[in-house]
């Protein structure tokens, strides 16, 4: 019986996290969930959002750009398509990013594509700042 | 014999080639390092990826998304991946005849193949050939990043799952050292299994999908193109800057031997005019005495 989960967190540009710990919540496609040790097998989509882990008493954060988690009762494997420890996080240029994107979706266009990716930035900026504080 | 001035002219514009030649060749392998670093940093996620897709894959079977499922080609797609500038020895050229070869040799075969290119070099040849290209991509290998990739993929992905090719090859230079890169086929898409037992250690499981297994597909296999994609990408980048240093350092190497060969003629030249000019007042001394 494991009393720890393997988390690896693995970003396309590089590996940020590989640790065990004690507890994963991460930002699922239908909302948050935790991982326990010996937790069912399970695959799902993760949304932008904020994921946190505990290690005894210790609670980290990582902002998360999106991906899949893999669960498995002794490991969680999460492949974000993008990820920062909370610690990295600028928290000036990610508030820069937030003024910036909400500037941006206030020109209202009829531009589809325009409108997601502003939208999508200033989503992404909130949770760089939420993760941060 | 050529006349003194010319040959130290020529000297001079060796040397400044040299230098030239010294200095990219510096850059060059900076510019490796970097390339060598972002293939190992990129490892884990691509890893990770294909361990977790190939243990889904074998989980669903083939028939659960277009992507996984073989069809007969009939429309082919290429994507050729060279590079943006020249000066790298036989990087692009060697990767662009074995390119040129294959769509020789498989014209009849298929219906069609479409031809993808990244990278000005491939452009160039085989526009000269009168080969039209269905996409170009340039500019992306200076500052690559995995955005690129995954433009890349979404063309490239949309255009199997809309059905206007069945089959997605890629011809790149793998990195095997800094001095030797090897042109590669290799197939993207349909995604072939090999499964050998991979995943097989948990496919007896249940494993429960957020939101569902289908939508979990749609999205990861596109995602698992495109880490295929950045890697053959990067793979690329630090062959380019392999193939440069070392071309580089052997036009450095020729410019020494030029330079040497160059002084010996023109110090043979001097004092053949320093011979000259005292057998001259030899001579004339020699007119006056008599």
């Amino acid at each position: 019986m494991a009393s720890t989960i393997k988390l690896e967190l693995v970003t396309p540009e590089r590996m940020l996290v590989s640790e065990d710990v004690d507890e994963v919540i991460a930002p699922g496609y239908e909302g948050e969930f935790g991982v326990l040790p010996e937790h069912k097998y399970y695959l799902a989509i993760l949304s932008i959002g904020v994921l946190r882990y505990r290690k005894g008493n210790e609670v980290k954060k990582i902002s998360l750009g999106g991906g899949f988690a893999e669960v498995e009762p002794e490991r969680v494997v999460v492949m974000a398509d993008v990820a920062e420890r909370a610690e990295d996080i600028d928290i000036e240029r990610a508030r820069r990013a937030h003024d910036r994107a909400e500037a941006a979706l206030k020109e209202i266009t009829l531009d589809e594509d325009t409108y997601l990716k502003a939208h999508a930035a200033l989503r992404r900026a909130i949770i760089r700042m939420a993760a941060a504080e | 014999m050529a006349n003194l001035r010319a040959i130290r002219k020529r000297v001079g514009s060796v040397k400044s080639t040299q230098q030239i030649t010294k200095a990219m060749k510096m850059v060059s392998a900076a510019k490796l390092k970097r390339a060598q670093d972002a293939i190992i940093a990129a490892r884990p996620y691509a890893r990770k990826m294909r361990e977790v897709v190939q243990a889904l894959a074998a989980r669903v079977g083939e028939d659960a998304h277009p992507l996984l499922a073989a069809r007969e080609t009939k429309k082919l797609a290429l994507l050729v991946v060279t590079t943006d500038r020249g000066l790298c020895g036989g990087f692009n050229s060697n990767l662009l005849r074995a390119t040129y070869r294959f769509l020789a040799a498989n014209r009849e075969k298929y219906e069609e193949i479409a031809v993808f290119v990244v990278g000005r070099k491939a452009r160039e040849f085989l526009r000269r050939r009168g080969i039209s290209l269905r996409k170009e991509y340039l500019n992306v290998l200076g500052s690559l990043s995995y955005a690129h990739a995954a433009t890349l993929s979404e063309n490239l992905v949309g255009g199997f799952l809309a059905g206007d090719f069945d089959e997605v090859q890629v011809v790149f230079n793998e990195f095997r050292s800094a001095i030797s890169q090897v042109v590669r086929f290799e197939r993207l898409f349909p995604i072939s299994l090999d499964q050998g037992g991979g995943g097989g250690a948990v496919s007896g499981v249940d494993f429960l999908y957020e939101p569902s297994q289908k939508e979990i597909l749609a999205t990861l296999l596109p995602k698992y193109v495109e880490t295929q994609i950045f890697r053959v990408l990067l793979e690329s980048v630090a062959g380019e800057h392999g193939a440069r240093m070392s071309a580089m350092d052997s036009a450095t190497n020729n410019a020494v031997d030029m330079i040497a060969r160059l002084t010996l003629q023109m110090n043979r030249a001097r004092q053949a005019t320093i011979t000259k000019e005292l057998m001259e007042i030899i001579g004339g001394a020699e007119a006056l005495k008599g």
